[in-house]
C-alpha cells in the first residue's frame, strides 16, 4: 500500500538520505561553525518534509525557528566560547555507542505495533483529532483549524507555553544580561567601590598549580596561530 | 568605499517588508498557515537582521533594551488578561464566547483569538530580541582568535 | 519486509534520534552536545507529523465554503422569510453542494501539528538557556569540554575554594 505517488516517494527518500547524511556529518565534525551550521541545514530539511507531510503549520515554525533564529542563537553563543571540539578518545565511544545501539534494537522491535504510515483508520487519525476538525467546522467558523485548537480549544497550553518562552527571555537575561555585562558589575556599599576579582577562581586555583590537565595534551587542529589554552595563564 | 554598502542598501529596502510580512503572517494565522509565534520570530529577525547589518548599537538605538524589558512581559500580561476578562464577563477562563453571546457565527471566538494572538507575537518578539541583545552584548573572552 | 517497507518513517525517526543521542551522550563539547540534542527533539517532531499524515489527505486548513453554509444557512431562513425565493434555492443549493464537498475531503490530523508547535517552540527557549549557560561556563573555566571542567573543579575543590 503506497501513501505517496511514486515522484512523491522519491522526494521523500531524498529527503531522508539527505538527514541522514547531515546528522552523520554533525557527529563526525569538529569545527563548530561547521556543525552549527549543519543543525541549520537539518531543521531546514525537516521543514521541508514536514511541508509533503501535510503539516504547513509545523513547517513554517520549523523553518524560522529552527533554521533562522536558533542558528543565530547559537553562532552566537559559539562566537562567545570556542571554535572547535577536541578530539574523542575511543574509549568515551565505546559506552554511548553500545547503549545506543541497545535502544535502537529495542525501537526497531517495537516497529511492528506502530500504526501504519498513512492509515486514516489508526487510533491516532480517528480519535480526538478528526473532533477537533468537525467542530472548528460546526462551532468556530475559523478556517485554520491548527490555530483553532491552539489559541482555544487548547488555549490553556498555549498559555503556558507563552510563559514559558517569556522564562527563557528572562534567565538568558539573568545570566547574561540584557546590555551583556550580568555577573561584571562592581559593587559599592557606602561609596567604597569593591574591587571584583580580576580572575574567577577557579582559574586562579588552575594557575597557581599548573599542573599537566588534558588541555596542554589537546591536539590543535590544523590553523596558522596557537590558540590560548586554559589555565588563565594568557 | 564601505564594504558593507550593498548589504545596508539591500537591508534597507528588506527589513520594512519582513516586518510587514511578519505582521501579515501574525492576522492571516485565522485563514492560511501562520499565527503568533511565526509571526513573532519573523519581526525579530526583521530587527535581528538591521543589528546585523548596521551594528548592535544602531540596533538598540531603534528597539531599546526597555521596550524589550517591558514587551517580554506585556505579552503575558495580554494572553492572561484575556482569560481574567472572560471570567469579569461571567464566563470561565479563556472561554471566548462570553465576548459576544449572542452572534451566529462565532464572533466572540474570533475575537478571543485575535487577541491571545497578539500576545503571543509581542512575547515571542521580544524575547527572542532580549536572548539576541543579551548574546551581542556580551565582550568575548577570547581575543586575537582568528578563523 | 512488508512491515519495514509500510512503516520506514519510524525507521529512519529511530535512526536520527540514536545519531542524536550518541552525539549528546558521547561529545565533550557542550555546544556539540547541544547541537545533537536540537537534531534528537527534531527527530521525535518527524515522528509524531509522520503518525499524523493520511494518505490522500490536506493540510488541516477548512474551504471557507465548508462551513460558510452553516452560517450562511442562518441567513438564508430569514431572507427566504422576506421572499427573496431566488436567494433561498442559491443557499441551499450551496448548502447541498458543500455538505456533499464534505463528505469527500479528507484532512491530516491537526492535533500533532498542535503539540509540535508548542515542542518546538519551548525547544529553542531551553536552547537559548543551556547557549547562555555555557557561556558563562567559558567564561568560569576557560573551556567548553566537559573532561577539562572536571579537573579545574578537582583543582578548584583541592584547593578549598566553594566552587
Amino acid at each position: 500500500m503506497m501513501v505517496h505517488s511514486l515522484p512523491i516517494l522519491l522526494m521523500e527518500i531524498g529527503f531522508m538520505a539527505m538527514l541522514l547524511v547531515v546528522a552523520l556529518a554533525v557527529l563526525r565534525m569538529r569545527s563548530l561553525f561547521a556543525i552549527v551550521m549543519l543543525q541549520g541545514v537539518y531543521s531546514l530539511l525537516c521543514a521541508a518534509w514536514f511541508v509533503s507531510l501535510d503539516a504547513v503549520d509545523v513547517a513554517f515554525t520549523e523553518a524560522a525557528v529552527g533554521a533562522g533564529v536558533s542558528t543565530v542563537l547559537m553562532l552566537g553563543a559559539m562566537l562567545l566560547t570556542d571554535r572547535d571540539a577536541n578530539p574523542l578518545p575511543t574509549k568515551r565511544k565505546l559506552g554511548p555507542l553500545f547503549v545506543v545501539i541497545i535502544m535502537g534494537i529495542a525501537m526497531f522491535y517495537a516497529l511492528g505495533d506502530m500504526p501504519a504510515f498513512g492509515d486514516a483508520h489508526s487510533a491516532v487519525n480517528t480519535g480526538v483529532g478528526a473532533q477537533y476538525v468537525q467542530s472548528t467546522r460546526e462551532e468556530m467558523f475559523l478556517p485554520n483549524v491548527v490555530t483553532a485548537v491552539l489559541a482555544s480549544y487548547r488555549g490553556y497550553d498555549t498559555f503556558g507555553e507563552t510563559v514559558v518562552i517569556f522564562m527563557a527571555g528572562l534567565g538568558v537575561v539573568l545570566l547574561l544580561g540584557l546590555n551583556g555585562n550580568a555577573g561584571k558589575w562592581r559593587a559599592k556599599p557606602n561609596g567604597q567601590s569593591v574591587a571584583a576579582p580580576s580572575q574567577p577562581p577557579v582559574k586562579m586555583a588552575a594557575a597557581a598549580k599548573p599542573v599537566k590537565t588534558a588541555a596542554a595534551k589537546r591536539k590543535p587542529v590544523r590553523r596558522k596561530s596557537a590558540k590560548p589554552k586554559a589555565g588563565g595563564t594568557s | 568605499m564601505n564594504q558593507h554598502l550593498l548589504l545596508q542598501v539591500v537591508s534597507k529596502m528588506m527589513i520594512p517588508l519582513i516586518a510587514l510580512f511578519g505582521f501579515y503572517v501574525q492576522f492571516h494565522g485565522d485563514f492560511g498557515p501562520g499565527g503568533g509565534f511565526q509571526a513573532g520570530v519573523i519581526v525579530a529577525s526583521s530587527v535581528i537582521l538591521y543589528a546585523l547589518v548596521f551594528g548592535i548599537e544602531a540596533a538598540k538605538k531603534a528597539v531599546p533594551p526597555s521596550w524589550v524589558r517591558i514587551g517580554m512581559t506585556l505579552g503575558v500580561l495580554i494572553y492572561g488578561g484575556t482569560g481574567v476578562a472572560t471570567w469579569l464577563l461571567g464566563g470561565e477562563f479563556l472561554n471566548y464566547t462570553v465576548f459576544a453571546p449572542q452572534s451566529t457565527h462565532a464572533a466572540g471566538q474570533h475575537w478571543g483569538i485575535l487577541s491571545v494572538e497578539i500576545g503571543v507575537l509581542c512575547t515571542v518578539t521580544f524575547a527572542m530580541l532580549a536572548i539576541f541583545y543579551a548574546f551581542a552584548s556580551r565582550m568575548p573572552d577570547l581575543s586575537g582568535e582568528d578563523w | 519486509m512488508i512491515t519495514l517497507f509500510e512503516h520506514y518513517n519510524y525507521a529512519i525517526v529511530i535512526i536520527l534520534m540514536m545519531i542524536g543521542l550518541y552525539v549528546v551522550f558521547s561529545s565533550a563539547n557542550m555546544i556539540k552536545k547541544l547541537v545533537g540534542l536540537s537534531i534528537f527533539q527534531t527527530s521525535v517532531f518527524l515522528l509524531y507529523i509522520t503518525m499524523g499524515k493520511v494518505t490522500g489527505g490536506q493540510p488541516p486548513i477548512l474551504d471557507p465554503a465548508e462551513y460558510e453554509s452553516h452560517g450562511g444557512g442562518h441567513e438564508s431562513a430569514p431572507a427566504a422569510a422576506h421572499g427573496s425565493g431566488h436567494e433561498a434555492a442559491q443557499a441551499s443549493h450551496d448548502a447541498v453542494q458543500s455538505a456533499a464537498h464534505t463528505a469527500d475531503v479528507i484532512y491530516s490530523n491537526p492535533l500533532p501539528h498542535v503539540l509540535i508547535l508548542t515542542a518546538i517552540v519551548v525547544g529553542v527557549a531551553t536552547l537559548a538557556i543551556g547557549l547562555a549557560l555555557v557561556v558563562r561556563t567559558r567564561e568560569m573555566y576557560g573551556t567548553i569540554e566537559e573532561n577539562e571542567i572536571d579537573e579545574l573543579d578537582y583543582l578548584g575543590n583541592l584547593e578549598g575554594h566553594a566552587g
